[in-house]
């Protein structure tokens, strides 16, 4: 006897109770189709404990400077898209080892346009965008926002001013970044520029430039392709992404 | 034996070309001589002496990232568009100083023109008050550029509203832009610098736009962004910090 019929010839009351039942089942699986879920979703009638709150993904952009035909700035030898691969790499595997997703705009020496750059950390949702560039001019790192004046949030942004809507939080992150370096024991400027790159992105964004350290008499104290020096730059500003991460979370 | 009609033709050939070159030397002697007068240097008229006046460099520091305005007393010419020439190649001068706190090499040279133009804009205000936040303009200036004065250089403020805003057009030399340090901060501190005293010393230019050897150009050495027009109008705070 198929089921349909022996569900049928049951007394009406269960009858009723299962064909509810079912009928729960079914509205529930097409919302989830059409909700794109995979997973099959529990019976209404369960009575099921709230579920723990899901972190949402938290993503850091790295984008290393220049790269391919574009060799940047010659720094003591090296070639300016050289070094911002380096560090490029090296605080990826920071982040990533502290559980912090990372997307670069480039993880080897290949031509990368400056639209591809913002179309990459548009397309992550990421929480923060970090430019890498480096210098032999000035004094320690340089934190730049950019200089698009603050809007707000329209459906429609104009490329070059995408920024515009996310300028403010940009500046909040270069604050973290600032205290983080300065606790680091390094010298930091703070300023605003324009760069095309980071004038589009949709994120907080910051471009973090590298410079050697100086003395008082403006001689070089430490070079830039001082590894320790790398690295020291490399765990402040992951630092300072975790704890951005913590104040991104805070309710 | 030589017959005699030919020794009586090489001797005349000989004599003409003897008294040819005597004729060629003396048009030689009188040429040089016309030269020479056409060289005159004698002054004939005076020079003109342009007034020493006060103008305020908005001098870059690469340490702590700042514009500093120093005023210094220069010969400027009335004229706006050699006035800003004139301006910028001074500031250029003390980049390309051996103890340059933003050293950039080229000097006064490295300026090749500056063309003043009135601002098609009439949302604009003249006195730098109001800013304007058109796509693709960006307000860039250091400390100081709002408070030029501008009876300082003898423009009156009647002037300015008659005459309204400027966009003033800087024209580098390839070989400055070649020769520019690369980096986010140079770059930057260097348009920055140009702008603010530009509208220090010029209130009315309110935009600036940069041009290399006369042709649009993406960036000064890689990084500052040149194919944008920048408001020279609008204070923005740069900070200095250190641990």
């Amino acid at each position: 006897m198929p089921i349909w019929l022996e569900i049928r010839l049951l007394p009406p009351a269960r009858y009723l109770a299962i064909r509810r039942h079912l009928l729960g089942w079914a509205l529930l699986g097409i919302a989830g189709s059409l909700a794109g879920a995979q997973a099959p979703p529990a019976p209404p009638a369960a009575p099921a404990a709230p579920p723990a709150p899901v972190a949402a993904r938290f993503v850091v952009v790295l984008d290393a400077a220049h790269g391919g035909d574009d060799s940047g700035g010659r720094l003591n030898g090296q070639a300016e898209k050289t070094v911002t691969l380096a560090l490029s790499v090296r605080l990826r595997s920071l982040l990533e080892a502290r559980g912090i997703a990372v997307v670069t705009t480039r993880d080897s020496d290949a031509t990368v346009d400056l639209n591809r750059r913002a179309e990459v950390a548009n397309h992550a949702n990421a929480e923060a965008c970090l430019s890498l560039h480096a210098t032999e001019s000035g004094n320690g790192i340089h934190l730049f926002a950019s200089s698009v004046a603050p809007a707000q949030s329209t459906h429609f942004a104009a490329w070059k001013t995408a920024q515009a809507a996310w300028v403010t939080r940009s500046l909040a992150l270069a604050g973290t970044l600032n205290s983080a370096l300065l606790q680091a024991g390094m010298t930091v400027t703070l300023g605003r520029t324009t760069l095309l790159a980071v004038d589009s992105m949709t994120c907080p964004a910051v471009a973090v430039e590298i410079a050697p350290e100086r003395g008082p008499d403006k001689k070089v104290t430490t070079e830039l392709d001082d590894p320790d020096y790398q690295a020291r730059i490399a765990g402040a500003l992951a630092a300072a992404l975790l704890d951005w991460r913590s104040e991104a979370r805070q309710p | 034996m030589i017959p005699r009609h030919q020794t009586i033709l090489f001797l005349v050939l000989l004599l003409a070309s003897v008294v040819m070159s005597v004729v060629l030397w003396q048009l030689r002697d009188r040429a040089h001589q016309r030269m020479l007068v056409g060289q005159d240097s004698a002054p004939t008229q005076a020079p003109e002496v342009a007034p020493v006046v006060q103008a305020t460099l908005l001098v870059a520091n690469d340490a702590d990232n700042s514009l500093l305005a120093q005023v210094q007393s220069l010969p400027l010419p009335q004229d706006p568009g050699t006035r800003a020439r004139v301006v910028l190649g001074k500031l250029l001068e003390l980049y390309a100083a051996p103890d340059a706190n933003h050293p950039v090499p080229g000097g006064a040279s490295s300026i090749a023109q500056v063309f003043l133009l009135p601002v098609v804009n009439p949302d604009l205000d003249p006195t730098g008050s109001t800013a304007v936040r058109d796509e693709g303009k960006f307000p860039l200036s250091g400390p100081g550029s709002g408070e030029s004065s501008p009876a300082t250089l003898g423009i009156e403020r009647g002037d300015l509203q008659q005459t309204g805003p400027e966009l003033a057009v800087v024209n580098l030399t390839g070989a400055f832009a070649a020769n520019h340090p690369s980096g986010l901060e140079t770059e930057t501190l260097t348009v920055l610098s140009i702008c603010g005293t530009l509208h220090a010393n010029l209130p009315r230019v309110t935009e600036v736009r940069f041009l290399v050897d006369g042709a649009q150009r993406a960036t000064l050495a890689g990084h500052a962004d040149l194919t944008r027009t920048y408001l020279a109008t609008e204070a923005v705070p740069t900070e200095g910090s250190h641990p």
